[in-house]
This record gives structure tokens, C-alpha cells and sequence, in this order.
């Protein structure tokens, strides 16, 4: 079927509608590798949805030539799920911010991520409120001095990949906005995968939280201080490719590859690997460690709406197609005349 | 069916017909009172009477045994008259404990018949009730026609052969009970044996102890003289027709089913439990090979959220609740409104406010589903009066919604959702198709304005996967036709006017309101949803006695009727009865500039008809003050 189409560029995706981000922000980044994935997957606009919450990053929809809902805070999660389940003809992302999904709709992400709807679902994370002008979010690191916590936040930080991992989520991923190749390559990963998909991605709001990732984001440093974790591979970084990852334990520690020890010795990436070793990725925290980026998880799984619309299909098979006449005429029925 | 046939065993005694029974049902809540009057209902309404039911009962699952805080109630009027409310004081009160006994009572009628299981007085069920003497043993008992019936000694006989546990035997207690109601009242067994017959069919013992439980309370009426003459009620004339007993949540459900059908929608319905609504859901999960498709989301806000997803999606969306739940759901459903898609949002109030009282029943929404959200955000209401009623509201609500491109909603009660009464079934093949259109083409030039409205003011219903039609909704203003967000004051102004407009011209396509009774005169009684029954009934009793009194009862509490001023205007006083401090009254009078009086009433508790017709004849009858006091109480 998709030979048939026509094949689309990224500026097919663009919308006619002026983007109002702050100059320099992430977001910029993050659309434009979408833009740019989308014709990839061999979809026509027309069957593309994207649903976002409430945050500078949820005016996604409105910049994207496809159907689009830009819907409350923290509910995104939901209006895709009521969406897949009725339309699973249509390919659905979610775009939410941390603040939108990990706050107010904190809720709603992990059901959806347990459920497994199948969703693409993007999470701009710059560790900040963008939208309501910088007050701390619940990935701001403690300590974190904002308009709101002008002593420091004293909350502890939630990880999205933990508590992704604790929903039993099928696909997890992490990635960067200024690593353009990589977020690209990313996003199509998940949007290829059945099921939901969550990248979480490092996003700069140049504004209100400048900086907050520049160790990951930095051409200079990032080879250092992340880890592209490559299915099936030993697990090596560094601008010389001279740093591993092993365990000690149940320790992750970096290495030093110059002193000898070999590939063998170092933890190898498995995307399928029972949750506790991505539960050790997900922990691995920059400056102690590299931190992950790329996939941690690709499982599949059942998913919610090929469930429910099976229940349908299965219940119309026992029953045959419901007939409301039948239905109004049966139990105990009298006549008058 | 078997409603011709005459009960299996003819009754030798005394049968004296009366016009109509009002009957309560009391017990502990384990002791199954709830599928008594169930039973005692569907068996009325075969026989062909006219019924109306108020289930009763504690929001604990489990309140403590024998105490008056368990106790659980189910009263049903049945009559050979058209009935509207499940009646006010009792013709028969069955109490199964002393608790139940004492917190019923005060609603038996003097000379009303008083059946109590005698085996559970003793020190222990009197202690549990919280009572310090026998009441059965006082001189009260004198006022009514007591009939002390060794219940749980003649069900355990009935049953010994059985080899039950003492346990089982005494759960069939209940089944002794509605023989001896069925005896009194000439009710045929034959629907409750069919019942008892699939309930148990796993469980041949527990069946056949239940069918023997409950002929030996037959047997038990007809051979002793304790419940002295049984009754016997005609056939109600009701319009002819095929007739089934329904629910007000079955209602609704099947309404929900059969608006989808005649759209030729799937219907998506994404709900969260709450009490007295999850009925609905319960309904609707069986259907689907109706494709039905049912969510339990999360929390309510879930649930809305995913029935406006599915709405955008083109499917009919549907979500319920209660109160609570609906005051969750306050957001999502100022975004329905903002990107103007149809949605069904469905109250069933509970007391309130907060938890409020879960199981018993209130009109006290109906302000919030007028106005409890942010900004300028006006949503068409519709309020269900009876249980069968529900089915047509559903139907009604889908239409304007898909009309006028709107979220609606639709309130119902506690009362309407458990009570009962017989409903003719509809010809669905007779019914007007509720016609949707998708647009598929460009509307605007070579583009599509995703808010180009038509005469209705409606926008077009463009969904996800049609070509060229691609567009963004979303809670942001909209210029009006393009659909782009726009800040523009003058914009924002205009679309507010047009969203409140489009809403303001469902009173074009609303029927105009109807008025019972006189076209002017000195009273005009003005009700809305649940209340209908006790004031039609309260209202004809007042014209019967010769009182110039009309009776005016709303569905549409938003738009009004567009008659509705008019009609206002023809009566001398206007009385508001509402189950809540007077809220369809202040909308009247803001409305209307009428001086209208309110009668209110919370206590969780329905209106009884001789409470509203005490009111009536106090603002009434100016020399008719006697006629009243003699032919209407
Ligand atoms: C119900 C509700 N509460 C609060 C807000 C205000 N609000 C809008 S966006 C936002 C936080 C956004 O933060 P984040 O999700 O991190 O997105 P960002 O703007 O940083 O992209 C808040 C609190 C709102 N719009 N709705
Ligand atoms: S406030 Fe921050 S997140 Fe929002 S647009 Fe500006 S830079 Fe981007």
C-alpha cells in the first residue's frame, strides 16, 4: 500500500501556523527530528494524531500538518487512549512535558504505560515549568533554586525511566535534543514499536532552566558523560571509546578499557533483559556515571486495544451481532391489549 | 407468558380486591430484601399491575448485623391505576428483625398489616437493635394487624431434608417471606421459580431449599389465619403494547445502545465506579456484541478525557457519574465545549455535598451541570423524570448533541436509577434515524475551516484519517471558521456569544412544554426530573378535589422550553418542590423575574405525595381549604 503513496518530505508535516517557542529552545530540536522521521514511516498525514497536555512543548500538535488535539493538563494519556481504542486504523503520538505528565498527570502516565495502549508518547523533560514561567517540576534535581523554591526544592526528583519501568512499560527509550541523528533514529524506534513507546528527552529551556543537561547536550562533553546503549553490545563510551561499564554486584562502575580488561568483562545491553538490569541503567546518574540514552527496554506485549476490540470480535462470534429488539423482548415480558 | 394463569394453588380464603398495595420490605442488608422486592415487582407487573419500586438501602456493603444502621428496605406500590411514586405510607410492613421493625414502623398506616419473623426477637436481635424491651410485647402493636410468624423455625423445617448447614437454611428465610407476600397478594410463583431455577442452577440443593422456602410460605398463608384475607389487585389499564420491567441505569443503557444504533455509531463509554452510576456501567459491559465499547478508566477525569478522545475519533462517547466524579470531570468538559464535539455526560445525583449520602437520592447538580466550570462555558441539560424515561432521554440527548455539535449532559437521581416500573417496549424500526455527516471535502475554497458553522451554528465533524481535512482542536481560543488559535478580544467575545447561541438554538428544535391540568389559574406547580412522580400524582389529586392547580414538569432545564415564560405567566403562584434548597427556582426566577415560592426538601429522601399535596392546598385553596381536607387526603 505504502508504494502507492506519495512519498512525503518533512516539510509535508509542517503546518501553516507561525511557532512561538522562545528562540533556542529544545523544542525547536525536537520538532524538526520529527518532521524529519515521520516520512519514514510510510504514513499519510491524514492517519497521524498527535495529542499533547498543557506546556510550551504541548503546542506540538498545532505545528504539525496531521490531525491533531491539544487537550488539558496531564491527560494526554487518556484522550489517546479513548482515541486507539475506537480508531486503531490511526497512529498515535503523545507529547507531554514533565511537569504535564509526571505532576498533574502523573496518574494517567502510568496506566497508559501499563495498559500498553499503543502510543508513541514524547516526554520533553527540561526539569522545569516552561509554560507558567519557571517553577520547579518533579525532575528539578533537590535543591533546585526556582521561582517557587527560592531556598531550594526539598522535593526528591522522580526518574521517568524508573517509574516507567515500574508501569511494566514494553518500550523505554531516552534521548537528547541537540543529538539530532540520535533523537531522530529514537523517535522512529518507538513509533515503530507496537504498544506504548516512551522517549523521554532531554530538552534546554533556555529561559528558565538553562543548562540543566549541557553535560549531555555539549558536543564537547557528551561522548564522556553518556552511554548509547546498542542492543546486544558491550557497553563502552567516552570520546576514545576507552571507558566501559561492569558490574560489580549489583554495582554498576565505570572502567578504564586502557588497563586491560576486555569487552567480555563489560555489561552487554539487552533490550529484552528482565527489568532489574534496566533498573540499573535507569539509576546510572551523571556525574557518578554515564547516563543511558538510547533504548532501554523493547519488549512486546499484549496491548489494551487490540484486547478490548477482541473482546468485541469474540463476544459478536459467541453471541452473534447484538439485535436490540431481541434484547427488549427477552426476560419476562407481558402484553396489554 | 404465564400472566393469564392463576397462581398453582387457588386460594380457599377470603380475597378482597383492592385498587392497589404499597408494600415495604425490611431487613438486615444480608438478608437478601433487595431480590425480594425485585421479585415481588417483576411478578406485579406481569400480573399487568402498574408498579413503581424504592429500593433503599446502607452505603456500608456489610453494616453491622441486626443493627438499625444495617437496615435494608425495598417498597413497591402496585395498583390497577396508573402509579407514579412507590406510595406513601404503607399498606404492609415485613420486618425481618427488630432493627427493622423499629426504623419502619412510623411509615406503616393504622390498621396496616405487620409481619415480623418472631423468631428474631430475642435478647440478642433486641440488644443489636439497640432496644431494651420486646416492642412486640407493647401495647402499640394494637394499633396494627400483627402477624408474628416463627419464620426462621418454619424455613429450616421446610428445608431439614435438604442437608443444608444451619447457615444456608437460614439464608432461604427471605424466599418463606415472599411466599407468604405472594399468598397475600395473589402473586403468581411461576417467574420467581424461573428465577430461582437459573440463580441456583449451579447449586441444586441451594435451588431446590429455595423453591421449597418459598411454597412453604405460600402454604403457609393459605393454611393458618394469621395473615387473615389476601387481596387481590386488577390489572392496570395501561396503553397497549408489549411491556417489560426496567430500571432507570438498564434505561439509560439501552437508550445509550439504542442511540448509537440509530446513528450507526460505536458506542464508546468510559466510566470510573461510583454509587448510585456504576449500574450503567454494569448494563452496558454485557453488550459487547452490540459493540459496545466499555473503559473502566482510571479516575473520572480519565474517563472523560478518553470518551472526548474517542468523540474525535467519530465514535457516539459517553461518560457517567455521580457528583463527585462529574466535579472531576469539570475540566475536560469545558475543552468538549471548546472544540465543540458531542459528548454525553450523565449525572446520577447522589446527597451531597462531598461524599454526602452515597445511597440515598438529591436534585442538588443541578446548578453544577449549569455552571460548574471555568469561563463562559453554557452546556444543554436534560433531566430523566422515571425510570423508563431514561431510555428516551439517552436518545434525545445524542440528537441535539450531534445536531448542535455540543457536549450534553443528562441528569438522573438515585431514586430514578434503582426504582423500577413497567415500560413499553419501543418499535425501534419506527424511530427517527439520528443522521450524522462526516465531511470528507474542502469546505472553504481550497481549504477546510474546522469552525464554518452551519445554520445550527454547528461546526463540521471532520475525523481523524479523512484526507486534506487535517486540523488541530484544542482547549486554546479559536478564531472562529480557521479554527488557528487566536488571542483577538473581538474574537474571543464573538465565540463566546456563538457557543452560548448555538446552545440557546436547541429551543428551536425542543418540543414546546406541556402543561397537565388547567391553562391559567391560581397555582401552577413547576418540577423537574425525579420528582415527577409525587407531584403528578400530588397535582391530580389537588384538581380531583376540585383545586385550580396546574402541573408543569421540565426536561429541559437548559435551554428552557421556549414556551416556558409564557406559561409562567398564566398562573397566580408558582411552586418549585426540589429535592435540593432551590435551585430550579433561582433559575426561574432570574429567568423569568417570577416570584416563585420553593418547596424543599433534603433529607435524601424522595418527596411524599400528601407532604406535597398539604403544600398545594395551603397555597390553593383560598375557600376550597375543606374540599381539600376531605376529598384529597
Ligand atoms: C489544571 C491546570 N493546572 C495548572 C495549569 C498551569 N500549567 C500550565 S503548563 C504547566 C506546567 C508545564 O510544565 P511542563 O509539563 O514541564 O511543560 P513545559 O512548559 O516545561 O514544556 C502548568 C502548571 C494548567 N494549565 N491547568
Ligand atoms: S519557556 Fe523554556 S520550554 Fe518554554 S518555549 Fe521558552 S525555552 Fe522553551
Amino acid at each position: 500500500m505504502s508504494s502507492e503513496l506519495p512519498v512525503l518530505k518533512a516539510s509535508d508535516f509542517a503546518s501553516d501556523q507561525d511557532i512561538r517557542w522562545c528562540p533556542g529552545c529544545g523544542d525547536y530540536s525536537i520538532l524538526a527530528q520529527m518532521k524529519k522521521m515521520l516520512p519514514d514511516l510510510g504514513l499519510p498525514q491524514e492517519q497521524i494524531v498527535f495529542i499533547s497536555g498543557i506546556g510550551c512543548s504541548s503546542r506540538f500538535p498545532y505545528y504539525m500538518n496531521t490531525y491533531g488535539m491539544h487537550s488539558i493538563h496531564g491527560r494526554a494519556p487518556a484522550f489517546a487512549t479513548g482515541l486507539r481504542v475506537t480508531r486503531p486504523d490511526l497512529k498515535v503520538f503523545v507529547i507531554t512535558g514533565d511537569g504535564d505528565s509526571l505532576s498533574i498527570g502523573g496518574n494517567h502516565f502510568i496506566h497508559m504505560l501499563r495498559r500498553n495502549v499503543d502510543v508513541t508518547m514524547v516526554l520533553f523533560n527540561n526539569r522545569i515549568y516552561g509554560l507558567t514561567k519557571g517553577q520547579y517540576s518533579p525532575t528539578s534535581p533537590e535543591g533546585q533554586v526556582t521561582k517557587s523554591t527560592p531556598m531550594g526544592s526539598v522535593d526528591h526528583p522522580l526518574n521517568p525511566i524508573s517509574v516507567a519501568l515500574g508501569a511494566e512499560a514494553g518500550f523505554i527509550a531516552r534521548s537528547v535534543d541537540s543529538n539530532i541523528k540520535h533523537l531522530a533514529a529514537t523517535l522512529y524506534r518507538a513509533a515503530q514499536h507496537r504498544g506504548t513507546s516512551l522517549v523521554e528527552v532531554y530538552q534546554n529551556c533556555n529561559v528558565f532552566n538553562d543548562g540543566a543537561f549541557s553535560y549531555a547536550q555539549d558536543k564537547a562533553t557528551r561522548a564522556d558523560t553518556t552511554l548509547e546503549l546498542e542492543h546486544g553490545k558491550p557497553m563502552i563510551f567516552g570520546k576514545n571509546r576507552d571507558k566501559g561499564v561492569r558490574l560489580n554486584g549489583l554495582r554498576p562502575e565505570v572502567v578504564d578499557l586502557s588497563t586491560g580488561i576486555s569487552h567480555d568483562d563489560l555489561l552487554f545491553h539487552d533490550e529484552q533483559a528482565d527489568t532489574a538490569l534496566v533498573h540499573i541503567l535507569a539509576k546510572m546518574r551523571h556525574p557518578e556515571m554515564p547516563e543511558p540514552i538510547g533504548v532501554f527496554r523493547d519488549v512486546e506485549k499484549g496491548i489494551f486495544e487490540d484486547q478490548v476490540r477482541g473482546q468485541l470480535n469474540t463476544a459478536v462470534e459467541k453471541k452473534g451481532a447484538g439485535d436490540l429488539v431481541k434484547l427488549f423482548a427477552s426476560g419476562e415480558t407481558w402484553d396489554v391489549e | 407468558m404465564s400472566t393469564d394463569t392463576p397462581p398453582p394453588v387457588q386460594s380457599n380464603k377470603l380475597v378482597e380486591v383492592v385498587s392497589g398495595i404499597t408494600v415495604r420490605l425490611a431487613g438486615d442488608s444480608g438478608d437478601g430484601m433487595q431480590l425480594l422486592g425485585t421479585q415481588l415487582t417483576n411478578t406485579s407487573a406481569l400480573a399487568g399491575n402498574d408498579v413503581a419500586t424504592f429500593p433503599d438501602f446502607p452505603a456500608e456493603i456489610r453494616a453491622p448485623r441486626g443493627t438499625r444502621a444495617g437496615v435494608s428496605g425495598f417498597q413497591v406500590q402496585f395498583a390497577a391505576h396508573e402509579v407514579h411514586t412507590p406510595g406513601d405510607t404503607l399498606d404492609a410492613l415485613v420486618a425481618m428483625n427488630p432493627a427493622a421493625l423499629v426504623t419502619n414502623l412510623s411509615d406503616l398506616r393504622p390498621g396496616g398489616l405487620l409481619i415480623v419473623d418472631e423468631d428474631s426477637f430475642e435478647a440478642k436481635d433486641l440488644k443489636l437493635a439497640n432496644l431494651s424491651t420486646n416492642p412486640l410485647e407493647e401495647p402499640w402493636t394494637e394499633n396494627y394487624r400483627l402477624a408474628k410468624v416463627p419464620m426462621t423455625k418454619l424455613t429450616r423445617t421446610a428445608v431439614a431434608e435438604l442437608g443444608l448447614s444451619m447457615k444456608e437454611a437460614d439464608r432461604c428465610r427471605n424466599f418463606f417471606a415472599m411466599g407468604m407476600v405472594y399468598w397475600l397478594y395473589g402473586r403468581d410463583m411461576d417467574a420467581t421459580m424461573r428465577f430461582i431455577k437459573a440463580k441456583f442452577s449451579r447449586l441444586p440443593e441451594v435451588q431446590e431449599a429455595n423453591e421449597r422456602a418459598l411454597k412453604a410460605g405460600w402454604a403457609f398463608g393459605e393454611t393458618t389465619e394469621l395473615l387473615g384475607t389476601s387481596y387481590q389487585v386488577e390489572k392496570a389499564e395501561l396503553p397497549p403494547g408489549k411491556y417489560r420491567n426496567i430500571m432507570g441505569n438498564q434505561a439509560l443503557a439501552w437508550g445509550l445502545m439504542t442511540a448509537a444504533n440509530l446513528s450507526k455509531k460505536e458506542l464508546f463509554y468510559g466510566s470510573y465506579p461510583i454509587t448510585p452510576a456504576s449500574d450503567i456501567l454494569h448494563e452496558l459491559c454485557k453488550f459487547k456484541n452490540y459493540g459496545v465499547c466499555t473503559v473502566q478508566a482510571e479516575d473520572e477525569i480519565a474517563a472523560v478525557c478518553a470518551a472526548i478522545g474517542a468523540a474525535y475519533g467519530g465514535s457516539m462517547a459517553v461518560t457517567t457519574s455521580s457528583g463527585p466524579g462529574i466535579a472531576l470531570k469539570a475540566e475536560a468538559m469545558g475543552l468538549a465545549v471548546m472544540i465543540e464535539l458531542p459528548l454525553l455526560v450523565i449525572n446520577v445525583q447522589r446527597g451531597g455535598p462531598s461524599t454526602g449520602l452515597p445511597t440515598k437520592t438529591e436534585q442538588a447538580d443541578l446548578l453544577q451541570m449549569l455552571h460548574g466550570r471555568n469561563g463562559e462555558a453554557p452546556i444543554p441539560v436534560l433531566a430523566a423524570q422515571s425510570p423508563g424515561d431514561c431510555f428516551d432521554t439517552a436518545i434525545e440527548a445524542w440528537r441535539i448533541a450531534t445536531q448542535f455539535m455540543v457536549p450534553v449532559v443528562i441528569l438522573s437521581d438515585g431514586y430514578i436509577a434503582n426504582g423500577a416500573e413497567p415500560w413499553r417496549v419501543p418499535d425501534i424500526a419506527a424511530m427517527d434515524p439520528i443522521s450524522i455527516e462526516h465531511p470528507t471535502e474542502f469546505n472553504h475554497g481550497d481549504e477546510f475551516w474546522p469552525y464554518a458553522r452551519d445554520r445550527n451554528l454547528a461546526r463540521p465533524w471532520a475525523i481523524p484519517g479523512t484526507p486534506n481535512l487535517m486540523h488541530r482542536v484544542g482547549g486554546l481560543e479559536k478564531q472562529d471558521g480557521t479554527g488557528n488559535v487566536s488571542y483577538d478580544p473581538d474574537n474571543h467575545e464573538k465565540m463566546v456569544k456563538t457557543r452560548a447561541q448555538k446552545v440557546a438554538n436547541i429551543a428551536r428544535v425542543i418540543p414546546p412544554q406541556k402543561v397537565n391540568g388547567p391553562e391559567s389559574g391560581e397555582l401552577l406547580v413547576l418540577s423537574w426530573g425525579g420528582t415527577y412522580g409525587a407531584c403528578h400524582t400530588a397535582v391530580t389529586k389537588a384538581m380531583d378535589a376540585g383545586l385550580s392547580v396546574a402541573h408543569c414538569h421540565l426536561r429541559h432545564m437548559n435551554p428552557f422550553p421556549a414556551n416556558l415564560g409564557e406559561i409562567l405567566s398564566r398562573y397566580e403562584q408558582v411552586l418549585v418542590p426540589e429535592l435540593n434548597m432551590g435551585q430550579l427556582r433561582m433559575l426561574i426566577r432570574d429567568r423569568f423575574l417570577v416570584d416563585a415560592i420553593g418547596y424543599n426538601k433534603v433529607q435524601g429522601k424522595p418527596f411524599s405525595v400528601s407532604e406535597l399535596l398539604d403544600k398545594i392546598c395551603e397555597m390553593a385553596a383560598t375557600e376550597s381549604n375543606k374540599l381539600c381536607e376531605s376529598k384529597a387526603g
